[in-house]
């Protein structure tokens, strides 16, 4: 198992919600796909700022994605059954980041999304499992893609979420009992984008939030619990969601995210560990939210995340040279898209959906 | 999980040879064609779980149906419903929760940051009360030792701390942590949270001045450790006032920028107190000037020629220290 499986791919780990984020008033990191400039760095091997001979493998990233859902006949397939629905989720957003989400066939995967509900409104992660707001939210994003949520019993699917919140504003995962900041986060990004926000108590679930807040201005999965980037983009994504970024200590917070950078250019998630492209998404997300980004050296991060590639075969790692798996290639191509990589759709710091997609929930367009 | 593959294919007997399984029809992941591959371990995989759906869906709260959990389990520790009917069926059962424990340590022995089994081991803890916490206290430590920065046990052990009880060494096993590894961000974390929250200590004001020092002691060890430098500050929360006027603190900034080697955190820390009103004697200037490699740049604020040292001595954090320089307040010295 990977290094902070906690927060990677792994079925066991529910990863997805980490990455998918909102704001009531959206985020847009949208706007022209400016080249990145730094002046630290401008030699006269970049080209509109980027470095010349390291490109991102678009294509061969989108024939990967659809080979892994076709292949469900191999180990792997077989060990991500009860999470499919978030390894759909990373599979099928990166699609569209990348402009080509037209190839699935959408009907099929919104009627498979459909039979992964449950009596109680939740999502499992397949056909047949138990539901948890983790899949939850990674199924109503998936309809959010494509603009298909009105298929959804909205009362039916709220409630459910409605019903996990506790009497001191935090959330629990399922019915057993489990209270984590990821699922403040999940249960309000998916409440916003079913517009039933009013269904919780926002306050108390922001005052909860807020109560997890460290010495280093991060966050952490519980009161007292250690700063994690993965944790501080459920936090900070909430927060941004129900209009609370004024909670946060923007500048301390700023300056953690951006000592998360180490010298080959990725970002690790806590002091100390290594580098890992899913952290692109956490730290970068983050620091868009609170309009830090700039703080870091974007430059040596698109092209840590470049070199992340499997240049044959398509699909990004974690590291350099490391496997590849749908999980990092989402974060990867996600990462770039919030550095305003040329050609990628912009994506939204706090729902993790496209910048458009979420204009269409919210603006109606 | 790649280690426990031997181990299955040595002693595993198929379930459909198994004569107390024969009552059983098993029943396949139905989102379609799903095709036989020649991988042995897949093929057990798929029969397990195929024989898993059959009892979950016949919600068989049996013996045999924990036995087949504990076999799912070992095969793939990630699958939620699998934990989740496992509780269901501890419970019908009123089985032994002391060997479920065992059962956890078991699982965890491979897969220690998997989610469900730190979930699942919360469960038990909570059923079985402050008779778990010796048992968690070890085996929060066990896993400690083979990664000291495991975010769900850490999780776990605070829990504990919390619910259960059990602080009296606490904070001497942070200590003993830092000693193997004073990088480990984690157990400074652990450190802030014993001073904070510990009802046998007295809270931070009466903890403050040696943890102040120990901070130092760790800073001076080692100034390229972030962890202790945020630590030191942590202490003086709420009360910026005592962290800009105790001489403890500003003199292990001086220190460090007179040892002239790994003095970022050193500039960063002089640099907020600066902003919040230090003035800096003539040693300070001395030191930091010492440090400028082109005395043309050195400004007569000590707080921008520090902003301006950061951002050539931290190249990738430019825009940070920019930003700081820019928005210095008008009064520092
Ligand atoms: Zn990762």
């Amino acid at each position: 198992m990977k290094e902070d499986l906690y927060l990677s791919l792994q079925p066991d780990t529910l990863p997805s919600f980490r990455h998918l984020i909102g704001s009531s008033e959206p985020l847009s990191t949208a706007g022209a796909l400016t080249p990145l400039r730094s002046e630290a760095n401008s030699s006269s091997d970049f080209i509109n700022g980027y470095r010349m001979g390291e490109e991102l493998e678009a294509e061969k990233h989108v024939n990967y994605i659809l080979s892994v859902e076709k292949k469900k006949d191999d180990f792997e397939s077989v060990v991500m059954e009860h999470i499919r629905i978030n390894g759909a989720y990373w599979g099928l957003t990166t699609l569209d980041l990348l402009g080509k989400i037209g190839v699935v066939d959408s009907e099929e995967v919104v009627s498979w999304i459909l039979k992964c509900q449950h009596e109680s409104g939740g999502f499992g992660g397949n056909i047949g499992h138990d539901p948890h707001v983790l899949y939850t939210l990674s199924a109503i994003q998936i309809l959010a893609l494509f603009d298909k949520i009105n298929v959804l019993d909205i009362d039916k699917v709220s409630n459910y979420i409605v019903g996990l919140q506790n009497e001191d504003g935090s959330f629990s995962g399922d019915m057993w009992g489990e209270v984590d900041t990821r699922f403040s986060y999940i249960a309000i990004c998916s409440l916003a984008l079913l517009h039933c926000l009013d269904k919780i108590n926002v306050e108390k679930a922001v005052k909860y939030i807020v109560s997890c807040k460290n010495l280093d201005g991060g966050f952490g999965c519980t009161p007292g619990a250690e700063s994690h980037a993965g944790q501080i983009f459920c936090c900070v994504a909430a927060l941004a969601i129900t209009g609370s970024l004024h909670q946060i200590d923007k500048d301390l917070l700023g300056w953690w995210l951006c000592e998360r950078q180490v010298k080959s250019g990725g970002l690790n998630g806590r002091p100390e560990k290594l580098p890992d492209v899913c952290y692109s998404w956490w730290v970068l997300s983050s620091l868009t939210m609170i309009d830090r980004v700039h703080w870091i050296d974007k430059e040596k991060l698109v092209k840590y995340i470049l070199d992340c590639q499997d240049k044959e075969k398509g699909g990004i790692s974690d590291r350099p040279d490391d496997a590849v798996d749908v999980f990092h290639t989402y974060f990867g191509v996600a990462g770039l898209s919030l550095l305003e990589y040329p050609g990628l759709k912009a994506i939204d710091p706090a729902y993790a959906l496209p910048v458009d997609v979420v204009n269409r929930i919210f603006f109606g367009r | 999980m790649d280690s426990d593959e031997e181990e299955v294919e040595v002693q595993r007997v198929p379930l459909s040879l198994r004569p107390e399984w024969s009552d059983v029809t098993p029943v396949s992941q139905n989102d379609g064609p799903n095709p036989v591959v020649p991988i042995a371990y897949k093929e057990e995989f798929s029969e397990t779980m195929d024989y898993f759906r059959a009892v979950f869906l016949a919600d068989e709260r049996s013996i045999r149906s924990l036995h087949l959990t504990s076999e799912v389990i070992f095969l793939n520790p990630g699958n939620y419903t699998v934990w989740q009917f496992r509780r269901v069926i501890l419970e019908a059962l009123n089985a032994d929760l002391q060997d479920e424990l065992d059962f956890v340590e078991q699982v965890a022995s491979d897969n220690s940051k998997n989610y469900q089994i730190w979930h699942h081991r919360r469960w038990v803890a909570e059923k079985l009360g402050p008779d778990a916490v010796s048992k968690e206290l070890m085996f929060t430590k066990k896993i400690f030792l083979l990664d000291a920065k495991n975010y769900h046990a850490w999780s776990h052990r605070q829990w504990v701390l919390q619910e259960l009880g059990g602080w009296e060494n606490e904070l001497d096993y942070c200590q003993q942590l830092l000693e193997d590894d004073i990088f480990n961000n984690s157990a400074w974390n652990q450190r802030y949270f014993v001073v904070t929250r510990s009802p046998l200590l007295g809270g931070l004001e009466a903890m403050r001045d040696s943890e102040v020092r120990y901070a130092v002691d760790a800073i001076i060890s080692r100034p390229e450790n972030e962890s202790p430098w945020r630590y030191l500050r942590g202490l003086y929360k709420d009360d910026t006032q005592s962290w800009v006027n105790d001489p403890q603190v500003s003199s292990v900034c001086l220190k460090v920028l007179n040892s002239k080697s790994n003095f970022v955190f050193a500039l960063s820390m002089l640099l907020d107190l600066l902003c919040h009103g230090f003035q800096p004697s003539k040693e300070f200037k001395d030191a930091v000037d010492a440090l400028v490699p082109d005395p043309e740049s050195s400004d007569s604020e000590l707080a921008k020629t520090v902003c301006s040292l950061l951002e050539q001595v931290d190249p990738m954090r430019a825009n940070y220290w920019k930003w700081r320089k820019r928005s210095l307040p008008a009064k520092t010295v």
